[in-house]
């Protein structure tokens, strides 16, 4: 079965910019990025969802916003929950004709990985398995870094954080990464993805895709974080896009129970590419390095296997 | 903060709410930029990437057409907002021509 | 009363709850179930499965995503209802706050229950009174009619556009959320429609107008939004009384913020809340047999506190006797009600000793016996002249 792609080039990217500027993300923030062009997909018949953290708290300190579509904040652990309701709200009031029932309006849940891989991960199980048709974003940059970057479920092995610093004796993140998005496709939803900003058609294009299946959607985007993960704001883009090309951050979809690799990857990149431009790394011995491209190659083969062919080829610089 | 005068309990909004969409564009971020990103409108092939990156926004295409010194012809352009950029460079490494400068602001 | 416009139907304050919710056209229903509301969650879901009440029952796995789901549904313009217990409430605690903070007229049902540890099932209001301080409106039930009749109410209060803050109908878990009484419920829910009438009343999630709800406030202007809050809260305390005038005028059963039993030249009161009122009742009418008058007073509305109302009782007693159901730990009079009223005692410069009794807690049996003895123990205390300083635990084995 084809794939449906909704946007090509970047010129079939509308235009409307419905996230306003004069926030206070970070300069050079890749969520924002990330939010921007999820609103352009989304349009202006969105109502958002956003639990506590970067996004949240950067983009509406009172009296601002920089939100052109409805949008809600309620608490840090319950942005599916709240979805939920809302979703179940606009159904009921569109059947009694209370809102215009022939508005079709996407309900969009933003979270961070702290929001959504560790204290929401209740409501978002509980809001898959009651199949709401609510899109979940996941914008994952590792860390609690609202807080001031305190390790989430999703921070990477041996990434320093400020409570995984690397001292004498523990050097880092001691656990895996949390692997959210396999665990949200083991729902059986219909839609689930993993995409990456610097990727950003192929990202747009799931955005379209989550918001128009019949029930609950989920996407994990890596969310390079200039101020956690220790870079250059500039390279911004440049990080994201190696965690690709090392094969860090593989962009699959999972729809309607076909899988795919979106983005393959014919010539890989040696990790260390990825690993040595990113400050919370800075202690990784070159043996570390190697333990990290040998797991790399495990996973590598392991989705080559699950497509049934070489997707992400070998490491060739 | 301006010496406004805040608004007190009666005029406010209820629980918070704040009712004026995307009303953070009154509220230029362009001062936390140290170094300056400034489109060379002769090189610039109006790929749009810097566009599409920008995480403020603060790049617009801007309807007006350019003819640059070798005689091609665009019928848009592409202008950084300086009110809100905070100068994070992504454009300017982004770019897939080099055609944005990124100098150092001066005050 | 019964009529073509009433059926009588034997009701539990559970169904009674349930009822109360389908007459009053909810929308979204979010709710957990939880040991003793369980049957209010089961008999809403036979209601929609029967086609009885059109609303949207959202399964949630949590009381926590229960109020952030009634929350979302509100925001979006929803009727909203909910119900729980004890741990249920406290583990939404967090988003009773965010409820009322962000003005959203959600009503919720509850069946009083005691705290854990050590786990009690049991009834009691140690949950109810330990969320006074959230900015909910709480009407405190005595009987499955007043259970049914409060919740409609409960809409016409909550979302007064004066008010718009979320309000709490609670009753007693077993001894009044299991146990069977008569309860008018309507023939035809429609003649509700007029008192509480389908209408968005406050500002909800609308693409055509988008605005921003939950933001962040610095201290610049936390401190007027909460201020919003106090004033509604004082507001709601005559629109509480006027839902229930109107309620009587258009439906013939009325209620206050208090109600009083055997109240006329009578000195001695004793106040108390919930289904124990009815107990408090059948004692009086004992005491009466031996002489002795007392007046009951049960305390229907606590948050806001309804401190006109119960001045006026003060000022015509020589003594107060409160039951509390509810322990404060530590507090300088640990009957949280009593407490209450023994600073409205001094706000009003009234010197009327107020006698502070717990009991019932964990649902430990509270007979007729039991507040004759409270009376009498009460009695003789106020005619040797003692002034209590401390709550007296009724019963508690030494």
């Amino acid at each position: 079965m084809s794939r449906p792609i909704y946007y090509r080039t970047v010129f079939d990217i509308p235009k409307e910019e419905l996230l306003a500027p004069g926030h206070g993300l970070c300069g050079g923030c890749i969520a924002g990025t990330i939010i921007k062009l999820l609103l352009k997909v989304a349009g202006p018949n969105t109502i958002v969802v956003n639990a506590t953290g970067c996004v949240e708290v950067s983009t509406t300190t009172f009296p601002y916003t920089s939100w052109r579509v409805p949008y809600i904040h309620v608490a840090f652990e319950n942005a599916a929950a709240v979805a939920s309701g809302i979703e179940a709200a606009i159904k009921i009031l569109q059947k009694k004709n209370i809102i215009d029932p022939s508005r079709k309006i996407n309900i969009i849940a933003i979270g961070g990985d702290g929001a959504t891989a560790d204290i929401g991960f209740q409501a978002l199980s509980g809001m898959l398995e009651r199949g709401h048709r609510v899109m979940y974003l996941l914008y994952d940059n590792e860390a609690y870094m609202n807080t001031g970057i305190q390790r989430s479920g999703t921070t990477p092995l041996l990434a320093w954080t400020t409570t995984t610093p690397v001292g004498k004796v523990l050097k880092g993140k001691v656990q895996m990464k949390k692997p959210v998005s396999e665990i949200v496709a083991a729902h059986r939803i219909p839609y689930v993805a993993t995409a990456n900003p610097a990727y950003f058609l192929d990202m747009m294009n799931k955005f379209k895709r989550s918001l128009n299946v019949d029930g609950p959607s989920f996407i994990h985007v890596i969310q390079p974080c200039t101020t956690g993960w220790r870079f250059d704001p500039r390279i911004g883009i440049k990080v994201a896009r190696l965690a690709t090309e090392t094969a860090m951050w593989i962009n699959w979809e999972l729809d309607n129970g076909e899988f795919r690799v979106t983005v393959t990857v014919p010539k890989r990149k040696h990790v260390k590419h990825y690993i040595r431009i990113q400050g919370r790394f800075n202690h990784l011995t070159d043996d570390d390095i190697e333990a990290l491209q040998k797991y790399i190659d495990k996973e590598v083969d392991r989705v080559n296997k699950l497509v049934g062919k070489e997707v992400i080829g070998p490491v060739v610089e | 903060m301006s010496s406004k005068r805040l608004l007190g309990w009666k005029s406010l909004p209820l629980g918070g709410s704040i009712v004026e969409p995307g009303n953070s564009s009154q509220r230029p971020t362009g001062d936390w930029r140290v170094f300056k990103p400034v489109i060379n409108q002769e090189k610039c092939i109006r790929c749009l990437l810097c566009w599409i990156y920008c995480p403020e926004p603060s790049i617009h295409i801007i309807d007006r057409p350019y003819k640059t010194s070798t005689g091609r012809e665009w019928k848009f352009s592409v202008e950084v907002d300086y009110n809100f950029c905070k100068g994070c460079g992504i454009c300017v490494e982004e770019c897939p021509v080099k055609a944005i400068d990124f100098i150092e602001e001066v005050k | 009363m019964e009529s073509e416009l009433w059926k009588r139907m034997p009701l539990n304050s559970n169904y009674a709850a349930a009822y109360g919710a389908k007459d009053s056209d909810v929308d979204v229903v979010a709710a957990y179930p939880i040991t003793p509301q369980t049957p209010v969650v089961e008999k809403i879901a036979e209601f929609i499965a029967n086609g009885e009440l059109d609303a949207e029952m959202i399964h949630v796995e949590s009381e926590h995503s229960a109020m952030s789901a009634c929350i979302g549904a509100a925001a979006t313009g929803a009727r909203t209802f909910t119900a729980t217990s004890a741990q249920g409430l406290e583990l939404m605690h967090e988003l009773l706050h965010i409820a009322s903070g962000l003005r959203l007229p959600i009503v919720m049902s509850i069946a009083s229950r005691a705290l854990s540890a050590p786990l009690s099932i049991w009834g009691d209001y140690s949950d109810v009174i330990n969320v006074r301080d959230t900015s909910w409106i709480i009407l405190m039930t005595s009987t499955a009619q007043e259970v049914y009749d409060s919740i409609i109410q409960a809409y016409k209060i909550a979302e007064n556009p004066d008010v718009l803050l979320p309000v709490i109908v609670a009753y007693d878990g077993f001894m009044m959320s299991h146990t069977y009484e008569p309860v008018y419920v309507a023939s035809n829910p429609e003649i509700f429609r007029d008192y509480i009438p389908k209408k968005i009343s406050w500002t909800t999630l609308n693409v055509e107008k988008p605005i921003t709800m939950g933001a962040v406030a610095n201290p610049d202007w936390y401190y007027e939004f909460k201020y919003q809050q106090v004033v509604a809260m004082k507001k709601s305390y005559e629109i509480v009384k006027d839902a229930a005038k109107e309620f009587g005028k258009r439906y013939g059963r009325f209620y206050d913020t208090i109600e009083t039993y055997n109240y006329g030249n009578n000195k001695i009161g004793i106040l108390t809340y919930g289904g124990l009122f009815g107990t408090v009742m059948e004692a009086i009418d004992r005491m009466n047999k031996q002489g002795m008058q007392i007046a009951g007073i049960k305390l229907r509305l606590f948050r806001p506190f309804p401190s006109q109302d119960i001045k006026r009782i003060l000022e015509d007693l020589k003594v107060l006797i409160v039951i509390d159901r509810a322990i404060s730990y530590g507090a300088p009079i640990e009957g949280s009600v009593a407490m209450e009223l023994s600073a409205l005692t001094y706000r009003e410069s009234l010197d009327i000793p107020i006698y502070s009794y717990i009991a019932s807690i964990g649902q430990r049996t509270t007979t007729e016996e039991d507040i004759m003895g409270i009376v009498k123990d009460a009695i003789n205390l106020f005619e040797r002249g003692k002034r209590v300083t401390e709550s007296i635990y009724w019963g508690v084995r030494q």
